[in-house]
Parts: structure tokens; sequence; C-alpha cells
């Protein structure tokens, strides 16, 4: 079923690695079981701070799961061959991704029993509706392409018709996922953080970095561990993309803070002040957001010259960077940012606490579980179809030879 | 031949999945907008939309009362929690600056900057947190109060970011532990939900005025229809001069204060 | 076949496991059996609808009721025996029912996980009784009392206007 039986034949390192991730699940179920009965208030959130880690992780994920689109889109729209091998991988990574927002908007709803409201009473007019819509549509499209072009490949007959038409569809929605979640944030009042038309545009640019540069360290983890080769031409392309990608962001960053830095007003220079400089002898988020400054610099610096790019050593490390510079920006200081200081000009300390670190990171784990298990198959099943063509090929040699 | 079933068999399924949830998107779409519900109120000729006058002289005529904010707590079971994260506020009061910061220039308004200003729900005209509800759990009746349906609540919490002014409070744990006396005509909440200021619809509903407003013994707030010129809140603002939180973001609060 | 022993014990899990609600219920209910015996109200022969209709669907009322209070603003009932009632929880079924002897009775006995309205929705007075002064004890002398009491309002600075309704109401 559904190619499942290439998951459950691997290696003792594999079968160690899944029970760890398991372990690390359960635990975190543990928390998320004491967060459900006590109440929300186990976190680190507050009135002021009245979304965390869990909405902004969930944020960062959508970056991640549209950015499948980066190897979809060359791949089907240029022909780009060289993509071919990795198609699956970016598939299999926005699947993951969005299962994990799922979980983590689930994790930070207060009545996780009444979740289906959001469907008994569909309300067009909220923009957490149309997110609700666009990440499902995207699950599921994306769904359905990884098994029709596994199947596919698995048979070794060319996909059918129909799916060209669904793949060229996921490319849009990809972008309208993101979309719609940086609205969730841009459209509204009082929340001046937030209220930039830019909103949009910088977390598609954020997203295809980090993605990409997943993608890569995922690329070369497999070279390394399964023997799968991605190309070192399609690796090399990826990295121009996380290269732009990362200079755009970084450019919509500065375009950001330019307008509110030089117009001073004083409600929005006040979450800048306060991420970046602190505000009122509170600075706890400071030394992180200037952490994500040097990692974006020194990924910068690393991406955008050519031999350092290709270079073998130095690549692995410009992605981590890369990653964990948006991870900081995105997954942290955009949430918590827009709402120090709320309206009423107060200054709330936003830590996050044990059980909500465990939930994030048994998401994680869950995410990671997924990703293992999915790339297992695709490789297995690529690894069936080789050996048959071996096979066959030394069939046909001896038929020659006699 | 089998497999070819069982393709179109999921196909089917698929599709059929499809159109139920394109018939369910159009009849939202088409469907009512927020504020189609009827209210009683609203059912006579004349238009109502429920409003308040705080007169901030009168109220900070005497110092630290909170008579308002007490008879509110107890009418509604609101729970005070110490832990300033976690309060929930239905009515409080906030220093005059914070409330109103461009009311604060260099030279002028120190002296009243820190006195205590008594904040509620505005119960905007066009509210935010009724805009981005995933569920109508709030929404704005025809007569002007922004309602909650605490039975509808997932607590996403996105109406306490998407409120400018703060009103909106969440239940981080379970309430009842942290009321002292619990009032059985009112429902308490339970922990996840969201909850705010009703301007005491189930007591308007009774023919009486809000509680705070009816125990303020200054008589420093005043409630009425804002659509009526000729009612008490009206002809005060047609005498004195009065400000709104924010006006500026176009939601309309419902609730004045004469300065 | 040295993995015999796990098929065998977990089909074994599994089989106790699909039929554990059976188990527990037998286990737990044994003297459960015959119908509890459900306090009626002692000076009223009737429901707020015929009992038949209450005994099979009076959730479904419920939820209606909460509909029509909560997102209509309607809140006058007029039963099928012409006598009016607040469409009220707390107010007009535990004025009548005991929660404790009739309704929790009934639910434990039809297996009903006791309904989570009562996470927020009180009885009357039951939390009263022994409960520290609050900080706004009614007053129950002051005459306004009796007129702004149906949430038994606390106030409490008596003044003489309380009453006068802001005259613009309709
Ligand atoms: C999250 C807390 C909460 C839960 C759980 C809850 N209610 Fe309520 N309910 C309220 C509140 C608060 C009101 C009062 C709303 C108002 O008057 O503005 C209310 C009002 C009502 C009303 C109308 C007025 C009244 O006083 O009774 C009914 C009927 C009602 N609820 C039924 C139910 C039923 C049935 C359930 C369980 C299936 C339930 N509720 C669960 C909070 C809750
Ligand atoms: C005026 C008092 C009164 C009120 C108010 C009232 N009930 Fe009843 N209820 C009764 C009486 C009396 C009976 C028994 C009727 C009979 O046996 O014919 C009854 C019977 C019932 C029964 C059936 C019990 C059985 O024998 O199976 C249910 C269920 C019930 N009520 C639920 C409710 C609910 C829910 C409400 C609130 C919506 C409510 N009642 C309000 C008086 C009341
Ligand atoms: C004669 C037995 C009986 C009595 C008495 C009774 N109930 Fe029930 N009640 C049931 C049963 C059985 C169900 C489950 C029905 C179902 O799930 O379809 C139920 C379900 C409910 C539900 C819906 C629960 C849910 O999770 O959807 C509510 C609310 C409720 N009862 C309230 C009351 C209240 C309030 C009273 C007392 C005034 C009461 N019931 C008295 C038998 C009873």
């Amino acid at each position: 079923m559904f190619m499942f039986e290439k998951a459950i034949v691997g290696s003792r390192r594999y079968w160690i690695w899944l029970f760890c991730l398991l372990g690390v699940i359960a635990a975190a179920l543990c928390f998320y079981l004491y967060q459900f009965n006590v109440g929300l208030g186990v976190t680190g959130m507050g009135r002021d701070v009245s979304w965390g880690l869990y909405i902004a992780q969930f944020t960062f994920f959508v970056g991640v799961a549209a950015s499948a689109v980066m190897v979809v889109l060359p791949y089907y729209l240029h022909d780009y061959k060289q993509f071919g091998r990795i198609t699956i991988l970016g598939e299999f990574l926005a699947i993951t991704a969005v299962v994990m927002c799922i979980l983590f908007i689930f994790v930070d709803l207060g009545q996780p029993a009444r979740m289906l409201n959001m469907i008994l009473h569909p309300t067009p007019w909220s923009l957490m509706f149309w997110d609700m819509i666009s990440l499902g549509g995207y699950l599921l499209l994306n769904a359905v392409i990884t098994l029709v072009t596994l199947t596919a490949e698995r048979e070794e007959v060319a996909p059918p018709a129909w799916i060209r038409p669904v793949i060229l569809l996921s490319i849009p929605w990809a972008v309208s996922i993101h979309t719609v979640t940086a609205f969730l944030y841009s459209g509204l009042p009082g929340r001046s953080f937030w209220l930039t038309a830019i909103m949009a545009p910088r977390f598609l640019a954020g997203a295809f970095c980090s993605g990409p540069a997943l993608l890569i360290l995922f690329c070369l983890l497999l070279r390394k561990m399964a023997g799968f080769d991605a190309g070192q031409k399609a690796i090399d392309t990826l990295a121009v993309i996380v290269a732009y990608a990362m200079s755009i962001n970084v450019f919509f960053i500065l375009v950001e803070a330019f307008t509110v830095l030089y117009s001073r007003i004083p409600g929005d220079v006040a979450h800048l002040e306060y991420l970046y400089w602190g505000l009122r002898g509170n600075h706890h988020l400071v030394p992180w957001m200037w952490l994500s400054v040097l990692l974006a610099i020194v990924s910068l610096v690393l991406l955008l010259v050519p031999s350092w790019r290709r270079n073998r050593l130095l690549l692995p490390v410009a992605c981590v960077c890369v990653f964990l510079a948006l991870w900081l920006d995105k997954g942290l200081g955009l949430i918590v940012g827009g709402f120090v200081p709320s309206p009423l000009d107060t200054i709330a300390t936003y830590t996050p606490t044990l059980p909500e670190w465990s939930i994030v990171l048994g998401i994680w784990a869950i995410g990671a579980f997924m990703i293992t298990v999915f790339y297992k198959i695709a490789l297995g099943v690529r690894k069936e179809v080789g050996e048959m063509e071996v096979h066959e090929s030394t069939l046909v040699a001896g038929t020659a030879s006699h | 031949m089998k497999k070819i079933t069982r393709k179109d068999f999921l196909r089917l399924t698929g599709l059929s999945f499809l159109a139920a949830g394109a018939i369910e998107t159009t009849r939202a779409v088409t469907g009512s907008a927020p504020s189609a519900n009827a209210s009683p109120a609203a059912q006579s000729s004349q238009p109502v939309r429920w409003g308040m006058v705080v007169d901030l002289q009168k109220c900070q005529k005497e110092k630290n009362c909170d008579i308002c904010i007490r008879a509110c707590n107890s009418a509604h079971n609101v729970p005070q929690f110490d832990d300033p994260k976690h309060q929930v506020k239905w009515v409080w009061t906030q220093p005059f600056e914070t409330v109103f910061p461009f009311t604060q220039s260099s030279y002028a308004g120190q002296s009243d900057a820190q006195a205590p200003v008594v904040l509620m729900c505005n119960h905007c005209a066009s509210p935010p947190c009724v805009h981005v509800c995933p569920t109508q759990a709030t929404w704005k009746r025809d007569d002007g109060i922004v309602m909650m349906d605490w039975h509808r609540c997932i607590g996403c919490r996105y109406c306490m970011a998407a409120c400018p002014y703060g009103s909106r409070s969440f239940n981080w744990f379970d309430p009842r532990p942290a009321i002292a006396h619990i009032n059985p005509d009112f429902p308490t909440r339970t922990k996840g939900v969201v909850e705010k200021c009703n301007f005491c619809e189930e007591r308007l509903a009774q023919g009486l005025s809000p509680a705070c407003v009816e125990v303020c013994p200054q008589k420093a707030l005043v409630f009425g229809n804002l659509a009526d010129p000729n009612s008490e809140p009206r002809q005060l603002l047609r005498q004195r001069f009065a400000i709104q939180r924010e006006p500026e973001l176009g939601t309309g609060p419902s609730v004045y204060y004469l300065v | 076949m040295r993995d015999r022993v796990w098929i065998v014990g977990g089909l074994a899990v599994f089989a106790v496991a699909l039929t554990a609600p059976f188990w527990c219920a037998h286990l737990g209910t044994k003297n459960l059996a015959r119908m509890p015996n459900l306090a009626l109200p002692a000076n009223q022969t009737q429901c707020v609808a015929p009992v038949e209709y209450m005994r099979a669907s009076h959730m479904v009322l419920l939820l209606r009721w909460r509909e029509e209070v909560v997102r209509l603003g309607q809140r006058r009932y007029v039963a099928f025996n012409g006598k009016v009632y607040d469409k009220s929880l707390t107010q007009t079924c535990l004025d009548c029912h005991n929660k404790e002897q009739f309704c929790d009775r009934c639910h434990s006995y039809a297996g009903v996980s006791g309904p989570y309205c009562w996470n927020c929705h009180n009885q009357p007075q039951t939390h009263v009784a022994g409960t520290s002064l609050p900080p706004m004890q009614p007053e129950a002398a002051a005459p306004h009392l009796a007129f702004t009491s149906p949430s038994r309002f606390p106030a409490q600075a008596p003044h003489p206007q309380s009453l006068s309704f802001p005259r613009s109401m309709p």
C-alpha cells in the first residue's frame, strides 16, 4: 500500500533513529496532555504576547512548505532536467512541513476539541479560513502529486497526463499559502509592526531561501547516509537560488527598517527598537536578533562568492546559517516583536517554557520522522528501479553474449 | 479491470468531497454577513446603537474608586489572577498617557498623565476582532454590541491579536478557582476561550442598564442609544469635548471619553 | 517462528483493547442495570416540553435555546402548556431539577460523559453556601435589588436612581 513496504526495511541505524524520534514524540505528547489539562498558561504566553513560539513556528514552516515550488517550477515549467531527481524530495518536504504547520496550529488552540467549528461555521471574511483552505489544498495537491509520480516511476511508465495540470496548479498554490499566511498578520490595524505591504513578499523571499537551504542539507546528508546522489549541478543551482532569495530577503528587511527608522513614527520604531536595541531596559530578544543578523551576513558572504558557494565544506555551513538566521527572524522575532510593546504600551517578557519547547521539539521530531520515512520510500523506489535496469541490462548483455 | 474500478472509485470519492466542499464554501460566501443576526432591540423600528460616555473628571473625583470594576467582576464571574500575564479584564483602568498616547506632547498633559482611565471593550462600529474570527464566535449585533459566543470559541486568539485596544482576555487556566464568589446566574468561562466585556447584554435584555453604569457613585458612566439624537450620551457629546481611543484606525469605538 | 510469541501476544493485546469498553462497562457499572431513581421536582407536574420529548431530545432543546439566546437574543420560551420560561440552563432547568440527583444520575446511568456545560454553567446557590464573603456582597435590604436582581446583582452603594433607565432606551 502506497509503497510503505519500502519504509519498513532498513538498517539498524535507521531503526535506532526512528525510535529515538518516537521517544521525543512520546515525551512531547506527555507535555501536550499536561498543557491540555492545565491550560495554555503552562506556556510563556500571556495577555500581551498572546501568540508565541507555536504560531511563529507555524509561520516559519509554511515558508518551508511553500519552498518546494523552487524545485518544481524549474523542472516542470522550464524543463530543467537537473532537478528531476530532487523534485520528489521537495514535494515530500512540502507535505511534511504542512503537517507540521497544522500541528503547530493545533497545539496553539485553547479548545482543540472544537477545531471543527472552523468547517462547521465557515467564515470567508476571516483569513484564518483561507489559510485553512490553502494549507489543506496544498497538502492534498502534494500528496496526489508525489503518489502519482512515484507510482509511475516505480512502474517505469510516464506519469499520467492529467497530473501535469495538477503540478502546475501547485505552483501558484505554493505562493498562495505563504501570501495568505502573511495576510494573517499584515491585515491587522493597531499592530504596526505587521501592518506592511511588504510582509507577503518578505515571507516568500524568506521561504525561498530557507526551504531550498534545508533541501541542500538533506541532499548532502542523503549522499552521505544513503549513497543518493542528487547531482552536483542540481545542488549548485539550488545554492544559487538560496543566494538570490537570501539577498532579496535581506533587502526587504532593510527596506522595512528604512521606512520605519527614517519616518521615526514612535509607535512603529518601538517594535524594532525592542527587537534590536531593547526598549526601556528590556532586551531579552536583542542577542538573538543580532545573532540572526550575523548569521545572515555570514551566509550571504559565503553564498555570493561563487567559489565558496561551490565549496563542498562551506556550502553546508552557509545553508545552516541561512536556516538559523531565518528561524530566528521569522520563527521568533516576527511574532513576538509584533506584540511588544502592546497597544497599551506594556512591555511583556515572553520566554518559552519547558513544556512549550518540548512540544515544539516533538513536532519537529514528527517532521523528522515523516521526512525520514518519505525519503526512505523515495530512494527505495529509485533503487528498485535502478536495480531492475541493471538486472535487465545484464540479462540483455547475457543473452547477447550467448 | 478491477484496478480501474478502484481508481474510478477513488476519483469519484475525491470529486464528491470537492463538490461538498465547494457547496459549503459558496454557501458561506453568499450567506450571511457578520452582522446579519437579529436582536430583539433591533426589531423595533428605531435603530439602536448602544454606547457609553465616560466623564473622566467625574470618574477621577474619587481616588482609587474601583466600584465599577468590582461590580462587573462579580456580575460576570471575572476571575482574578495575580500574574499580570494571565489576568482577565472586562473593565479595568490604565494610566491616561498609555490610553491616549497622542495627547502626550512634550509640554502638555503632564498633570493627568498618570490619572487612571476606565477601559472596556469599545464595541466598535467596525470591529477588527469580528473580521478575523474564523468561527463567528464573536460577531456584531444589530444594536452595536460585539458579542461573544463562548460555546463556539476555539481559542485561537486571533481576535486578541486583532484588537487594537487590548480589550480581549484569554483564559490561560481554569478560571473557577480564581473566582472568590461565583454568581450562579452568569456562567463562568472555561480554560481556553477568549472573553471580554459584553456591555451587560444579559442585563439589557431585562431592561437594566450595565452593572458598571448602575453602581458608579459619581454617575460618570452614561449609557444609552447613540443612534438617538436625544439620548443622554448624545446630549453630552454635543455639549462637551469628547475623544475616542485610536479613532484613526477607523474602528469607530462606541465608548467616548469627556476630557 | 521466533516471532510467534510476538504475533500472538500482539493479537491478544489488540483483542483486549478492542473489547475494553465492554469489560469496563461490565466491571464498573454492575449495579446500574436498573433505571436510577430520578428525583423529580416535588411541586411540579410538567416539564418545559412533553416528557417523552424531554427524555429523548432535551439536549436538542438545550442547544437550540443556547443558539437562540446567545446568537439571536431571544430569551422567552412559551412551553407547550402555555407557560412562559426564560431560556436558561441554570435558571430554568435547575430551578425545577436537581443537577446531581436528576441530570447526573441519568447521565451516568446512560453512560453519557457528564456534559461539559457544567465547566461554565453554575448550579443555583450551591457555590454561595460556605464560601467566604465576596468583595461585593449584596445588601439584601436595598430596595432596588429586588428589581435588579434577576442576576441578584450585588451593589454596594445604594443610589436612588439606579433603576432609572437611560431615557433613550427603546
Ligand atoms: C465556555 C463556557 C461555556 C460552556 C462550556 C457552555 N456554556 Fe452555555 N453559556 C456560557 C455563557 C458565558 C453564557 C451567557 C451568555 C450571555 O448571556 O451573554 C451561556 C449561555 C447559555 C444559554 C442561555 C442563557 C443561560 O443562562 O443559560 C444556554 C441555554 C446555554 N448556555 C447552554 C449551554 C449548554 C447546553 C452547554 C453544554 C452543551 C453549554 N451552554 C456550555 C458559557 C458556556
Ligand atoms: C417547571 C419545572 C421544570 C422545568 C423548568 C424543567 N423541568 Fe424537566 N421535568 C419536570 C417534571 C415535573 C418532569 C417529570 C414529568 C413527567 O414525569 O411527566 C420533568 C422531566 C424531565 C425529563 C425526563 C425525565 C424522565 O423521567 O425520563 C428530562 C430529561 C428533563 N425533565 C429535563 C429538563 C431540562 C433539560 C430542562 C431545562 C430545559 C427542564 N427539564 C426544565 C419539571 C421541569
Ligand atoms: C432520562 C435520562 C436523562 C436525564 C434525566 C437527563 N439527561 Fe441529559 N442526556 C441523556 C442522554 C441519554 C444523553 C445522550 C444523548 C445522545 O448522546 O444522543 C444526554 C445528553 C445530554 C446533553 C448533551 C451532551 C453532549 O455531550 O452532547 C446535555 C447538554 C444534557 N444531556 C443536559 C441535561 C441536563 C441539563 C439535564 C438535567 C436538567 C439532563 N440532561 C437530564 C439522558 C438524560
